[in-house]
């Protein structure tokens, strides 16, 4: 039993978190053509089973990076496979093998051609995804970071709707300008480390004990937090998240706002924030970024509200929630980050069954005009409760786990940010004026059009895939108190460390002042 | 054993490598002649073998002159890890070239004994520049290389493009041979010596005293060599040879001839040069700058992917000085792995392109391209798999080589330079994602997937491209520090500050 708990406890579960995707997926390259889809979704269930295990195992009174391994991988250069999690990364992780498998089994019929490389390329994003989130060396993160965006980019531009080209391109492009600009960034930052400890190195250990001048920070900072904002997005960066979530196949939208959104929140808590705290805490990035999240939260809801397609509509309340999370992490405060990172979780469940659920009506119509539709309840009514729970999820209702992140954020944050709270608080208004006129036009009203009256309820399969989602927005809506649990101790270290290192930034040298300038990468004898 | 040039056997031993390739391919050129005996029809197969033999004799050479000790400082003739790791990737190059064009030159009717004689004297042209530590021997290799890349160009008699294309390089080609000559000249003039050890010495003196001829004769030696590695602005050439030339001879090309010009660019300008680093830096920095920008942006315009391969190749050109203008030990090293890693993901583009044109569909266009990766997925992977290196995507060697470069700008100092590569390489991006969109997004005519029609000497060579390709992405150690020796090796006396390895990093926190 000890060994038992020993192996769980260790880094091997990461490990095999990131092996199994890949394995499935080369497995998936290799049956028979039908065949593919029963492999997928084994290797994601056995994927959300090892991260259940994890859960379970992880211990909540340390602020310790548990599951850690630190195996060097180019020596000479100090990168390293370093990965291990905290309550932040646990629920990521978490997050993510549990979207996974629903996003595969709401692809089953939707997807009917080159099934192989289709859930291939599912399963390679999913350990691309997995590795951004327990990666703990900057180099393998960015390594996965970059990864990520091909086979999404291949999801988008073979498996998707009508513009598919255009915004699987805007997609990657976007996305790419970040990145490129964070990589020299990480590579100044191991320069930086080079000179001032003697050695290169990568690893986010080292490099959070590194002192980065004042003036520095701000350079870098802004170079990794574009990367990170495009992916949120914040608002103004945003404008290629309702292209990529309206052509994209059902499960790429559901990965694109369940888990691939939350790479860029999480890369501002776990790196930005530490690395650059100084930067990141100074009146005049804090106020501009939370002026952005504000922007985002009451543009998404207005955008959202005049939306024919109910796609896109979902995907700008994506940039409204996204807002929420931004201000409740750059409010700084132990509730508000809480409650971000529990809203992370949310939308990503949230929205990701609300895309499933599109995706189900779009298979019998193919159409996701709100226009369309009509009086849905009345031929599907297992659908319509099921996208009523949805919806209020989403709207944040008493009872449902969007309240639960949302309240936590704007307790949070009106501490420091009365006047942001308060705007940002309307936005839950706004967020009723959209999504409660869409269920209604949808949902009820006159069955007027024949199409819609013969429309079949949803089968087992689609009961199936729905279930999970539905049972958490309850039980976190409900029960949160596990997943606060988990992230507290870890959200305390880390506003800890972003304080004092705030403190300490020292004011910049004058270059090869105070050390000698030594070589950054050299011979290794 | 250790060469010290004390007897003429000496010189024959340093030269060996060289050597092999020469006698190799005279008996090619003669054996055939005999063999065909006056007709005109393919060679027989043994011209084949007896090639890529003298390939792999000249490799078994090269790893005997790897064990020596580095020669005489002031030889003609280097023995260092520079030019054995250099002869390693030239040789490298023929062979996958070679391997790569079996099925074209079957298909196109050119199976014939000039041209394996002429990519053999080529390869061994190309290895003396990455030897040559003397100016003569300099200029007498790189015209060797040279000529017989004309005649290469122009191999395809009958086709009038491959003629233009041949004629416009040839006349470049001597044009930049006639810089590069005053410049050797000039040079002559303000040092008193053509060996370039010598040469070093006396440059620190003429630099202090202003010397015009030196700096005359640098410039025009850099202007020599921007030609010849197609530098923006002295690139106009390249898309016109690259596209009319048969395109395994454009493989061999973009990666051979660019691969030796930038060896013996490395070595001249970074180590023997160094001192006059006033005269080229600022130079240099600006075609690299330019080198990056301007054929990205003109790559965006292509409609034909020969062209965009050529534009895309004259860009590399530009992330590579960005190597040799941060003139540093990384700097050296990293410009190494890129020309490998570079002439690995070339060769492998151009073969996939000549493949697509030898099937028919005709090739130049993007349209060609349209469902391939569904119709023909090993093809299309390939192609895939090298776009993705050389737009500098992990998990390929491009994206290392590139990082390695980065590394050596930011060590430089040279901030500037590394944001425009990684914004220039940003716009590349949409170029060979474009290729790869045609490939998986689009449907051409016949969705099924095909049987393949490669020969075996092109699946071999198409494996280790890929296989090649992802190992310097994912286990890029042991290739590193062979460029580090190499890069070090460059710069003789000078210390090379140790770095001590990275803490083990005990537990989180």
């Amino acid at each position: 039993m000890n060994d038992l708990s020993a192996l769980l406890g260790s880094h091997w579960l990461l490990t095999a978190l990131l092996a199994v995707p890949v394995l499935g997926a080369i497995v998936c390259g290799l049956v028979r053509e039908e065949r593919a889809k029963h492999v997928a979704l084994a290797t994601s269930v056995l994927a959300f089973g090892l991260s259940i295990t994890l859960f379970w195992t992880f211990r909540t009174q340390t602020v310790a990076i548990q599951n850690f391994v630190s195996v060097p991988w180019v020596e000479r250069w100090g990168i390293g496979y370093t990965v291990g999690i905290d309550g932040i990364s646990l629920l990521m992780v978490l997050l993510t093998t549990f979207v996974m498998p629903l996003a595969i089994a709401g692809s089953f019929s939707y997807i009917r051609q080159r099934q192989r490389a289709y859930y291939a390329m599912l399963l390679v994003l999913q350990a691309a995804m997995l590795g951004v989130f327990v990666a703990l060396d900057l180099f393998l993160f960015f390594l996965f970071w970059e990864i990520m965006l091909i086979p999404m980019y291949f999801l988008i531009g073979v498996w998707g709707g009508e513009r598919r080209v255009y915004s699987a391109i805007k997609f990657f492009l976007f996305t790419a300008v970040g990145s490129l600009l964070m990589l020299v960034a990480i590579i100044t930052l191991a320069s930086l480390h080079a000179r001032y400890f003697g050695f290169v190195s990568f690893a986010y250990n080292d490099l959070v004990r590194l002192p980065i001048g004042r003036a520095t920070q701000f350079w870098l900072f802004g170079a990794f937090a574009l990367a990170f904002a495009i992916k949120v997005p914040l608002f103004p960066f945003h404008t290629w998240l309702p292209d990529a979530h309206v052509e994209a196949p059902t499960a790429g939208s559901v990965i694109l706002a369940g888990v691939l959104l939350k790479m860029g929140t999480y890369g501002f808590l776990r790196l930005a924030f530490p690395l650059f705290s100084h930067a990141a805490t100074s009146p005049a990035v804090v106020s501009t970024f939370i002026t952005l999240s504000v922007i985002g939260v009451l543009y998404g809801a207005w955008v959202a509200a005049v939306q024919p397609d109910m796609k896109k509509l979902v995907a700008y309340t994506s940039i409204a929630h996204l807002g929420f999370v931004m201000l409740g992490l750059f409010a700084l405060t132990q509730q508000s980050v809480e409650g971000g990172i529990l809203q992370m979780v949310n939308h990503g469940i949230s929205t990701g069954a609300l895309f499933l659920l599109i995706g189900m009506l779009y298979e019998r119509r193919h159409t996701r005009m709100i226009a369309d539709f009509g009086g849905v309840a009345k031929s599907m009514p297992v659908f319509a409760t099921a996208f009523v729970l949805v919806a209020l999820s989403s709207i944040g209702l008493p009872g449902t786990n969007g309240f639960v992140g949302e309240f936590l954020i704007l307790v949070g944050a009106f501490r420091t940010h009365p006047l942001a709270v308060f705007i940002a608080a309307t936005g839950v208004i706004f967020a009723a004026a959209y999504m409660l006129p869409m269920v209604q036009r949808v949902l009820f009203g006159e069955l007027d059009r024949d199409e819609n009256r013969d429309l079949k309820d949803l089968g087992l399969r689609e009961r199936l895939v729905l279930l999970p989602a539905l049972v958490m927005i309850l039980v976190i809506g409900v029960f949160p108190q596990p997943f606060l649990d988990r992230t507290a101790a870890s959200v305390e270290g880390l506003l800890e460390q972003v304080e004092t290192r705030a403190l300490r930034a020292p004011v910049d040298m004058e270059q090869g002042d105070a050390f000698d300038r030594l070589p950054v990468l050299g011979l290794d004898e | 054993m250790n060469l010290d040039f004390s007897s003429q056997v000496h010189f024959l031993l340093a030269l060996l490598p060289e050597s092999v390739l020469v006698l190799t391919a005279i008996v090619v050129l003669v054996g055939d002649v005999f063999a065909r005996s006056g007709q005109s029809g393919p060679s027989p197969a043994w011209v084949r073998w007896l090639s890529l033999i003298g390939l792999a004799g000249a490799a078994a050479a090269n790893f005997w002159l790897g064990g020596l000790g580095p020669g005489p400082a002031t030889q003609m003739i280097a023995l260092d890890a520079f030019r054995i790791l250099a002869n390693y990737i030239l040789i490298g190059v023929a062979l996958m070239s070679l391997l790569f064009a079996f099925d074209y030159l079957d298909c196109e009717q050119l199976n014939i004994g000039e041209f394996y004689f002429l990519v053999l004297t080529a390869t061994a042209g190309m290895m003396l520049m990455a030897a040559s530590r003397d100016l003569i021997p300099l200029f007498v290799s790189l015209e060797l290389m040279s000529l017989s890349v004309y005649i290469l160009v122009g191999i395809r008699r009958h086709d009038p493009r491959s003629s233009e294309a041949a004629l416009k390089y040839f006349l470049m080609g001597a044009f930049a041979s006639a810089f590069l000559l005053y410049g050797i000249a000039l040079l002559f003039g303000a040092t008193g010596s053509t060996n370039l050890a010598l040469v070093g010495l006396e440059v620190v003196s003429a630099v202090e005293q202003g010397n015009v001829l030196l700096a005359g004769g640098v410039v025009l030696l850099l202007i020599g060599f921007a030609f010849k590695i197609s530098a923006v602005p002295f690139h106009m050439w390249t898309p016109d040879a690259y596209e009319g030339a048969p395109t395994p001879v454009t493989g061999f090309m973009a990666a051979g001839v660019k691969a030796a010009a930038f060896v013996a660019l490395l070595r001249i300008v970074g180590v023997e040069l160094s001192e006059a680093e006033s005269t080229w830096r600022p130079v240099l920095w600006w075609l690299a700058i330019l080198t990056m920008i301007v054929p990205n942006l003109v790559a965006l315009a292509q409609d034909n992917v020969k062209r965009m391969l050529a534009y895309s190749s004259v860009a590399h050109a530009g992330y590579l000085l960005v190597g040799i203008v941060s003139a540093n030990l990384l700097g050296r090293s990293a410009s190494l792995f890129y020309l490998a890693i570079y002439s690995l993901m070339t060769l492998g583009a151009f073969a996939v392109v000549y493949q697509v044109v030898s099937a028919g569909e005709s090739g130049d266009g993007y349209d060609a391209y349209a469902g391939l990766g569904w119709r023909r997925p090993a093809l299309g992977a390939l192609l895939t798999l090298c776009l993705l290196s050389l737009a500098g995507f992990p998990p390929t060697g491009g994206f290392i080589g590139k990082f390695y470069l980065l590394t050596a700008a930011v060590e430089a100092g040279e901030t500037t330079l590394a944001v425009v590569l990684v914004l220039s390489s940003l716009v590349a991006y949409y170029y060979y994602l474009r290729v790869i969109w045609r490939m998986y997004f689009e449907s051409g005519t016949g969705e099924q997937a095909q049987p393949e029609r490669l020969g075996l000497a092109f699946r071999v060579a198409g494996a280790a491209t890929a296989l090649g390709i992802l190992v310097a992405g994912l286990l890029p150690g042991p290739a590193l520090s062979v460029a580090e020796r190499a890069g070090a090796s460059l710069q003789p006396g000078a210390e090379v500050s140790a770095v001590t390895p990275p803490a083990p990093v005990a537990d989180a926190r």
